[in-house]
């Protein structure tokens, strides 16, 4: 018995000192493999007396059990030890930067277009496409602008030849529209009232300088049913101009003006404050003129194939580039148009900024990257 | 439209202040574009009085003076010729911001002597075009006085006046209109009638009184056209940006502006026989006093004498027998022409002059008598001369304009009501005759106004008159609940844009146009469709195409040094000249490596695969046919013909891609390689009209699927593509996804031979396959393989 208690005693000693895996399978094997001391011991117990041999099993059994626990704990520890060094060997730097990614971008253009059709779409107003190419019906003279009417020079105008066969001939030529306006006759002519529309799209106007484009981009839009007054509109515009520039408190005038296709017809001014490094929309002590509307011209109802005398309503337009450079600061129009990727980056939205106006219209998307 | 304050006053008796003006010209629809104030450049000027003038010791035109502003005395060296002791004159110490030019005035040595400031003339102070010497104001006028105060000064006021308030294209008609606003007094025009002193000798005849109803002549002789135009005209004028000419063009101009009242004057002794107002011959030469030469059209008005067309009615008068210095006798025109006439042949022949811009909107017609008599006196009180009788051919007795309102009109259509009387009250003091006519308002149209055709110009008036502002602001009524409102179409274009930035490609938009040299490439089989005025060479043509737009970007963005560009645009294309001859396009390019060097060493060069995706990426947007589309190698050829292809539905193309040809890209000198992708969104067949949105069902299989490899040897002309359909098509229950993990060429195979391997998905259906059954499939698409494609299995 003394003899176990010293094997006892110097495996347990072994075992605690074992330093790998290894070292630790060897000591388990030299004491308790089929050749292992104790076994072997174990082994001898059959030849001994039984008193002795139920004495000396238990014992046995006993130093058994605590080796083995020895052994199951320690090989614990060095298992840990050997994973806790295989991670210290696989530290990288997390402080490197990620694999690099290119968040694309929506240009500004395409973002108010969906800001605008996401609040005139709670208005119950239709999206309505037309031609960019057209004919001078659609263009001036169905929106009371005859041949020689002095409205048409407010417009300069592009003209692509109808027929390359013959000469150019500027009273059957076409024009480039130099208004979306073409789109409300076009719908007239497809659809009696009630009409709810607004067309949104490229126009055309031979013009260059910090403010002019020959190409830029128009909203307009048209309600016409029985009883829609010049209320109406005001209600219909006050409420986008709120809802556009997410500006509760924006002043707003109105401005007689003159349009062939509307009487009476008005100018709108939003309220702003210009410094000299920034223009600001919202209260302050300057006007910025941001579109045209007016009530429906007679003769246009008429020229649209609409009762004038029955049906009446109203029609604005407005600049999507001008709204577009007003509530996000856009400093220079031109710009919008040289697909400079600095500018499409700085200016441009990212992919996830969708528009709506329960969900929020702007900065939907998360920051830029 | 610019006048001063001083020349409204001479029609408008009121109190209001510039403010007011500013606000009330804006309310009522006279858009106010500046008001340029002299007065608030005037910081720093002050009155002073010159103490003492001595000779310049190294000059003999520049004076020493002593000036004294009340409480210091300066020496300033000083060019003036009218410098006099005691003279008292605005003073600018030195520091002072001097407006003509902008900048601050400092101290500074002329010919060796010191000086201290600068005694002004107007123009420095721009308040005036004088700058024969200093301002002088009366001796007594206090010293130190800030000039502002002290100088009568004419703030400029320039409107915006639209085509159909063309009265107000003279000073009078804003005059009228601010007083209908309640903003004072129309003072009455004074006009004196001359006398006649004699006959007018020249014989005047109208052949085409459609296009000229009204002509009246006055001969007017031994004017002086040398004498000085009165200051206060040429003050007027030169604040509007007119230069003083001559008395006789001055007083015509001022007219112009004053009344909107277009005139001209002959030089009398250079016409040759009578006055003849006929429509000119077509062809017949016409040399303007832009000192071009028209070759007329057969609708131009001509106003001749026996030596053809002297003056293009209305639009602008003839070179040689117009006014100069030396004209001792005049004919002065004032007439009426048609607007119609005189836009049609202004437009054609392109000529802008102050009187075209007048008669094509509208000009009194019954102006021509008071007009030529306001024009007389001046002319007499200011060349001198005899005025002769006036001929009048035609008749100023024309007849009105009527028009009717129902006073409730203003309720129904604005939703504001007015009451009859106060919109018969506003039509009177715009100068309608008004009256009521079974419960309607009926008003005569003033003769200066051309522009009330009907009912809803009445209501015009009433409303801005009443003011816009005071109309309530209410909701359309809507009975419908807010619902999708883009088209199928709008709605795939929206996605398609998301999609691609999502793709990390930055979204463009370039112009509808391009230009020709290079679109040439582009076209496909289309004519060019030109413009006919290009604001530019480069911006000659409707795009057939947005590759060259995109090209251009791209090459524009690497000279700016960002090598590595990815850009698309979703928009119109141009197939034909006629409307709606376009569809929309979706197309992109990416040029350069898909990131700069960094240490995951991740960049790599954009290849075809990218623009291909991108296409594909663009169909499935569009909910197009993404999953087995059909490559052809035909794409057009701007793309390198070895590494481009086709995404077509059979006949119809929806798109192309690939890397853009070489000699395009030497052509445009980009000297980067660019992959681009154009996929036409409109021949994406849309998916059919479903109810509900119910989704298939999802059949979920019990059994684990296998994959298996297998590699063929084929020719090298086979595509991958039908290796791929005919694997499918082995078995299509139960080979679920075929994709390609090895495409090689080389030494261990035959000449003409490539090698592709297959990594086919098994999937069980009814039980779990067993080796069998994995050996069968395998032999079925070694078979269909081999029968589709020639190939062979590969043996290692």
């Amino acid at each position: 018995m003394e003899n176990l208690d010293n094997l006892k005693s110097e495996v347990l000693k072994n075992i605690q000192a074992s330093a790998d895996l290894k070292g630790l399978d060897e000591i388990r094997v030299s004491i308790l493999g089929k050749k292992g001391q104790l076994t072997e011991m174990m082994k001898g117990l059959g030849a001994l007396p039984l008193e002795e041999k139920i004495a000396m099993g238990k014992g046995l059994n006993i130093v058994k059990s605590e080796i083995e626990q020895a052994l199951e704990a320690q090989k614990k520890i060095l298992e840990e030890k050997a994973l806790n060094e295989k991670l210290a060997n696989e530290t990288i730097d997390v402080t490197l930067p990620v694999r690099p990614e290119t968040q694309g971008r929506i240009h500004p253009i395409s973002k108010i277009y969906e800001e605008v059709a996401a609040i005139f779409g709670e208005m119950g107003f239709d999206v309505a496409d037309g031609p960019d190419i057209e004919d001078q019906f659609h263009n001036f003279n169905a929106l009371n602008m005859p041949n020689n009417h002095p409205a048409r020079q407010m417009q300069d105008t592009f003209y692509i030849n109808d027929n390359p066969e013959k000469p150019f001939d500027m009273d059957t030529a076409y024009v480039i529209r130099t208004q979306t306006s073409g789109v409300q006759i076009r719908t007239m002519e497809k659809q009696q009232p009630p009409i709810r529309i607004i067309a949104l799209g490229r126009t055309y106007r031979s013009d260059y300088d910090a403010t002019h484009t020959p190409m830029f981009h128009q909203v307009e839009g048209l309600i016409i049913d029985k009883n829609i007054t010049m209320a109406h509109l005001k209600g219909c515009l006050n409420n986008f101009m709120k809802a556009f520039f997410e500006l509760d408190d924006l002043p707003m005038r109105y401005r007689p003006s003159y349009f062939p296709f509307t009487e009476p017809s008005a100018e709108l001014d939003i309220g702003c404050k210009v410094t000299k490094t920034e223009l600001k929309i919202g209260a302050g002590t300057d006007w910025m003129e941001i579109l045209g509307c007016g009530m429906v011209h007679p003769s246009v109802l008429r020229a649209g194939g609409i009762d004038p005398d029955e049906y009446q309503g109203f029609a604005f337009g407005m600049g999507l580039d001008r709204i577009a450079m007003l509530k996000y600061g856009i400093p220079d129009l031109r710009l919008f148009f040289e697909s400079d990727v600095r500018w499409l980056k700085h200016y441009g939205f990212t992919p996830l900024d969708i528009s709506s106006m329960t969900g929020g219209l702007s900065d939907n998307g998360g920051l830029a990257r | 439209m610019k006048f001063t304050l001083s020349w409204l006053k001479e029609h408008l008796e009121t109190t209001a202040s510039l403010n007011e003006i500013d606000d009330t010209l804006n309310r009522i629809g006279l858009e106010v574009e500046e008001i340029y104030n002299p007065a608030s450049k005037l910081d720093g000027f002050i009155t002073a009085r010159i103490d003492s003038v001595e000779n310049h010791p190294d000059s003999d035109h520049l004076h020493l003076l002593t000036v004294n502003d009340g409480s210091q005395k300066y020496q300033v060296v000083c060019g003036a010729p009218n410098v006099k002791v005691g003279l008292v004159g605005i003073f600018a110490p030195e520091g002072t911001l001097i407006p003509l030019y902008n900048e601050k005035l400092t101290r500074a040595k002329i010919r060796g002597v010191e000086s201290c400031g600068m005694m002004c003339a107007e123009d420095e102070l721009g308040i005036g075009q004088d700058h024969n010497g200093i301002i002088e104001l009366p001796n007594d006028t206090p010293l130190g006085l800030p000039a502002a105060q002290i100088l009568n000064i004419d703030p400029i006021i320039e409107v915006s006046i639209t085509p159909n308030r063309a009265e107000c294209l003279g000073v009078r008609g804003i005059a009228r209109d601010l007083a209908a606003a309640g903003l004072g007094k129309l003072k009455p025009l004074n006009i004196v009638k001359t006398e006649a002193k004699f006959t007018n000798p020249i014989k005047i005849s109208v052949e085409c009184p459609e296009n000229c109803p009204v002509y009246t002549g006055r001969y007017i002789r031994g004017v002086n056209n040398h004498a000085e135009t009165p200051k206060w005209m040429k003050d007027r004028l030169s604040a509007i940006g007119l230069h003083s000419i001559s008395p006789l063009v001055d007083i015509t101009n001022y007219i112009n502006f004053d009344l909107a009242r277009p005139l001209h004057v002959f030089d009398a002794d250079k016409l040759k026989g009578g006055i003849t107002v006929r429509m000119a011959k077509a062809g017949e030469k016409f040399v303007a006093l832009n000192e071009k030469e028209y070759e007329l059209p057969d609708y131009a008005l001509g106003i001749c004498d026996d030596e053809g067309v002297q003056c293009l009615g209305g639009i602008m008068g003839g070179l040689e027998k117009g006014c100069n210095e030396n004209t001792v006798n005049v004919l002065l025109e004032c007439a009426s022409f048609k607007p119609m006439c005189i836009a049609k042949t202004g437009r054609h022949l392109q000529i802008d002059s102050d009187s075209r811009y007048r008669y094509e909107r509208w000009v009194d017609p019954k102006s021509n008598v008071s007009g030529s008599d306001y024009a007389t006196a001046l002319i007499l009180s200011i060349c001198g001369g005899e005025a002769s009788d006036l001929t009048i051919v035609g008749s100023e007795d024309i007849a009105p304009q009527i028009a009717y309102l129902r006073p409730e009109r203003l309720e129904t259509l604005i939703g504001m009501p007015v009451s009859a009387e106060k919109s018969m009250e506003i039509l009177q003091n715009l100068g309608f005759t008004v009256s009521l006519e079974n419960g309607k308002i009926k008003a005569v149209s003033p003769s200066w106004r051309g522009d009330i055709e009907g009912e809803h110009d009445l209501v015009e008036e009433v409303v801005r008159m009443v003011g816009i502002d005071k109309v309530p602001s209410i909701l359309p009524p809507c009975s419908t609940f807010p619902k999708q409102i883009l088209t199928p179409v709008q709605h795939n274009v929206a996605t398609i844009k998301h999609e691609l930035a999502t793709r990390n490609m930055y979204e463009t938009v370039t112009w509808s146009f391009t230009d020709s040299e290079i679109a040439k490439f582009f076209r496909k089989g289309n004519d060019a469709i030109l413009l006919q005025n290009p604001i530019a060479k480069e911006l000659n043509e409707m795009r057939p195409s947005i590759l060259p737009n995109l090209l251009l970007a791209v090459k524009n963005n690497v000279a700016r040094g960002y090598a590595n560009v990815a850009l698309f645009e979703v928009g119109p294309e141009f197939t034909g000249r006629n409307p709606g001859e376009q569809h929309i396009s979706a197309s992109g390019v990416r040029a350069g490596q898909t990131a700069k060097k960094e240490w995951t060493a991740s960049a790599r060069n954009y290849d075809v695969f990218d623009a291909k995706a991108d296409a594909l990426a663009v169909i499935a947007a569009a909910k197009g046919p993404y999953e087995n589309p059909q490559i052809t190698t035909d794409a057009p050829n701007y793309y390198h013909p070895g590494r481009s292809g086709t995404i077509r539905l059979g006949k119809n193309v929806l798109a192309y891609f690939g890397e853009i040809h070489p000699s395009i890209l030497k052509a445009l000198d980009i000297k980067t390689r660019v992959m681009a992708f154009e996929v036409n969104v409109d021949n994406i067949p849309l998916p059919r009209q479903s109810n509900g949105k119910t989704r298939k069902k999802l059949e979920l299989s019990a059994f684990q699927p296998v994959d298996k490899d297998l590699a063929f040897v084929v020719n090298k002309d086979v595509n991958a593509a039908s290796v791929i359909a005919a694997a499918k098509n082995a078995d299509r229950n139960h080979i679920t996804d075929v994709r390609i993990f090895d495409v090689y060429e080389g030494d261990n195979l035959p000449t003409g031979k490539k090698s592709i391997a297959i990594s086919l998905t098994f999937q069980p259906v009814e039980q779990t396959f067993t080796d069998k059954d994995i050996e069968n499939l395998m032999n079925k698409v070694i078979v269909e393989v081999g029968k589709k494609t020639g190939g062979e299995l590969r043996k290692e």
